[in-house]
């Protein structure tokens, strides 16, 4: 993991230097530092937002996470692939709050998330879209993007209902739906907006979820499959959606079965198999592995 | 439903578009036909027509607002938030109770409180709440069908405690053997246990007809008179004006405010997929919390504005069946919609509850007027083999407090095969403070393309 930052370059050299420490704690990066590295750990070296490790999660018998450690660099689009059953779902739920690890921890902008529960971990900017889209049926494509700005001073009974107060509400929401309606185009799904989500295509629906997790305003985006059942012309729109958002400054975790696709579209990719992290790189250190070559690439692909 | 379909669509654009004008002429038309029976029936037994069919119309209008009052009350919890509460009843009951007692006189027995009106309608109100909400804990854990069963639970518990002899307040001598009295930090109380308990408000709107306001009173009851109708009546009438506009309104207001915003969303979506919102950074449990305490409160002053109003209750009075009632209302107008379940109390209370007894009732007094009254087998043995469709007719009018179980369950299970959105379930009432289907930034872009049911009934409550 090299730090790119141009700053940190030059401070390892005079780390030594007893003027200097002070200084450059913050920048001074955890691999240069021997001893105590979990305890510096907590002191997140800017540009990794979110750090996995050694994620363990087990059911019954079956050890579906197992000593799982990687992280995400910031604006980065990073790839986690693998075949069936390797861990990556349950990877997710595990950094997104909806399982409860068994052990590790994971950290978020350098505070401990693990065992958060999941709208503690969404509100700290680190959100979730789900492999099966799900989205609000029964509740109308504009409803489903309004629910998910966050801190919406109408969320509080009191000022949903005073009279007084509800003006504010009101005022709020109209300056919302302005954001809801740029985000449906941007999405290209405008044209859509009065009608029930549970009326979309699949495509759609992958679309109206990437749309209402974006509306949170999320720091780090965590993808689950987006592309899966997604026509190519749709898949196309989507890339060059995320490509954008990335050069935005939106950070991607994304899970994928599509090997070309994250071949060509990642720049870190993470591949992972029985649970544990086989290898990781680019695309051209992950395609000249071996391991995973026999483990992955030699079977499917 | 294509007969249903056609049906609302030969209805008038007023009343298809305007949910008030909708509600209204609902009422209107409940009111009318029962003004008429009410009225026919006491021509024909030869009383006060006037008098007969005003109190009929009162009686109706009541139980069709209170039904409505109660269902709008579940539809926060079961059509907006997806939680499934069968205990009703027991909300009720812990409003109309907590009333009771605490207004009851402390000398009475069981003893009360002693407290004014007022501040015990504000007490019952305030501990359904908080019964309501330690309720709500176990929706934390459990999924909707588990919730449900723990909810009627709960209503029990709460029937069978105020039923207990235990804490019945009927033993006040401390030293007799069987000595009740509850001791709360210092207050005694009873609940009256299977005796049941004298409620505070036994004519509600007393303070218009006596005490400084008389003027206006005596003013209704010598209107009243002058065309028939009974000082009584004209009582009653007032009250039941009274919960018709101020308080079904109030309700309907809320209940729309609630919904048509922000917090109103997470509930939908609660109700959807928790788990999404959730994702979304929503803390679901708080909302849940929220929500049925406000439920369990609405449910509480509603049951304190009816049942606490009789002068009497028992804990009978809040069985489960009570419950079901107000369920079928809001299935019937169609849960999730706030019109739909005012117009369920409406249907309900009009046609399903009231309607058969009303009918037979009618025919009764035809029969009676033209040939001395129908035939009156004892069984349905005996009808049957009488093979004498005056005597059919005479069974099934004599038995019609029983057989009206039968038409509640054919007409909810033609409704769950053929509509089981309910009569206004479709409709999309939208969860949003303003209109989302304009775009005041973008001119000449409101997305008005898709809302294929007509009803996009949008918000925005004009409030400033």
């Amino acid at each position: 993991m090299s730090e790119s930052d141009s700053g940190a370059d030059a401070a390892p050299v005079e780390a030594n230097v007893p003027d200097d420490v002070d200084v450059d704690t913050d920048d001074v990066e955890p691999e240069s530092t021997d001893s105590a590295a979990e305890e510096d750990a907590k002191e997140v070296p800017r540009g990794l937002p979110l750090r996995v490790q050694n994620l363990r999660k087990t059911f019954g018998g079956i050890t579906a996470v197992d000593d799982t450690s990687f992280e995400v660099e910031e604006g980065s689009l990073t790839g986690l692939i693998g075949p069936n059953g390797a861990g990556k779902s349950t990877t997710f739920n595990c950094i997104t709050g909806v399982h409860e690890p068994d052990g590790g921890t994971v950290l978020f902008n350098g505070r401990d998330i693990t065992g958060m529960r999941p709208h503690e971990i969404a509100t700290q900017g680190l959100v979730r879209t789900f492999q099966i889209a799900r989205e609000l049926e029964e509740m109308t494509v504009l409803e489903n993007l309004m629910l998910a700005p966050q801190g919406q001073q109408g969320e509080k009974l009191t000022y949903a209902v005073t009279p007084g107060l509800r003006g504010s509400v009101r005022h709020d929401e109209e300056s919302i739906r302005e954001d809801v309606w740029e985000m449906l185009e941007f999405f290209e799904i405008d044209h859509l907006a009065q009608e029930y989500a549970g009326n979309l295509s699949g495509g759609q629906r992958k679309l109206l979820e990437m749309a209402r997790a974006l509306m949170t305003d999320p720091e780090v985006l965590l993808l689950d499959e987006p592309f899966a059942g997604v026509n190519p012309t749709l898949e196309e729109k989507l890339l060059e959606r995320i490509h954008e958002l990335r050069e935005q400054g939106y950070t991607f975790l994304l899970v994928e079965h599509d090997m070309d696709l994250i071949m060509e579209h990642c720049e870190h990719i993470i591949v992972m198999h029985q649970g544990q992290v086989l290898a990781e790189g680019t695309a051209a250190d992950i395609r000249s592995n071996e391991r995973v070559i026999e483990a992955y690439l030699g079977e499917d692909v | 439903m294509s007969v249903g379909k056609r049906f609302w669509e030969s209805l008038p654009a007023p009343i298809r578009e305007d949910d008030t004008v909708l509600i209204a002429v609902l009422l209107a038309l409940v009111a009318a036909a029962y003004f008429a029976i009410g009225g026919l029936q006491a021509f024909l037994a030869g009383s006060t027509v006037v008098n007969a069919a005003a109190q009929t119309l009162q009686s109706i209008l009541f139980l069709s607002a209170v039904y409505g009052m109660l269902a709008l009350a579940l539809n926060l919890h079961w059509g907006y938030t997806g939680l499934f509460n069968i205990g009703v009843a027991g909300f009720m009951a812990v409003g109309v109770y907590a009333m009771s007692i605490l207004a009851g006189d402390p000398g009475g027995l069981p003893p009360g409180l002693g407290l004014p009106v007022p501040i015990a309608i504000v007490g019952g109100v305030i501990a359904a709440a908080i019964v309501g909400g330690i309720a709500a804990l176990p929706a934390l854990q459990l999924d909707a069908d588990y919730f449900a069963i723990v909810t009627v639970g709960f209503s029990e518990m709460i029937r069978l405690t105020l039923q207990a002899d235990t804490f019945s307040g009927t033993v006040t001598n401390p030293d007799a053997s069987g000595y009740n009295v509850v001791n709360l930090l210092g207050f005694s109380f009873g609940t009256g246990g299977g005796r049941g308990i004298n409620t505070p408000l036994n004519s509600p709107f007393n303070f218009l007809f006596e005490g400084p306001l008389s003027a206006v009173g005596e003013t209704l009851i010598s209107a009243g008179e002058s065309i028939g109708v009974t000082a009584p009546v004209v009582e009653s009438a007032a009250y039941t004006t009274f919960i018709l506009l101020v308080m079904l309104t109030s309700y309907y207001l809320l209940v729309q405010r609630v919904g048509n915003s922000p917090f109103g969303r997470v509930l939908k979506a609660i109700r959807e997929d928790e788990l999404v919102a959730q994702s979304l950074g929503k803390d679901t449990r708080i909302f849940k919390i929220k929500v049925f305490m406000l439920g369990s409160a609405m449910m509480g002053l509603a049951g304190i504005l009816w049942q606490g109003t009789r002068g009497f209750v028992n804990p009978n009075t809040f069985r489960p069946l009570i419950t079901f009632y107000v369920f079928t209302a809001l299935i019937v107008g169609g849960a999730g919609s706030n019109t739909g379940s005012v117009v369920g109390g409406a249907v309900f209370a009009g046609l399903l509850l009231e309607g058969p007894r009303r009918l037979a009732g009618l025919i009764n007094a035809i029969a009676e007027a033209t040939f001395g009254g129908l035939p009156s087998p004892n069984t349905s043995w005996a009808a049957l083999t009488s093979f004498d469709p005056a005597a059919y007719l005479g069974y099934i009018v004599a038995n019609i407090p029983n057989l009206k179980f039968v038409f509640l369950g054919v007409v909810l299970v033609y409704l769950m095969q053929n509509r089981s959105q309910g009569l206004l379930g479709y409709r999309k009432e939208i969860a949003s403070s303003v209109d989302l289907s304009e775009r005041p930034g973008k001119p000449g872009e409101p997305g008005a393309a898709a809302a294929p049911d007509g009803g996009s009934n949008s918000g925005g409550d004009g409030d400033e």
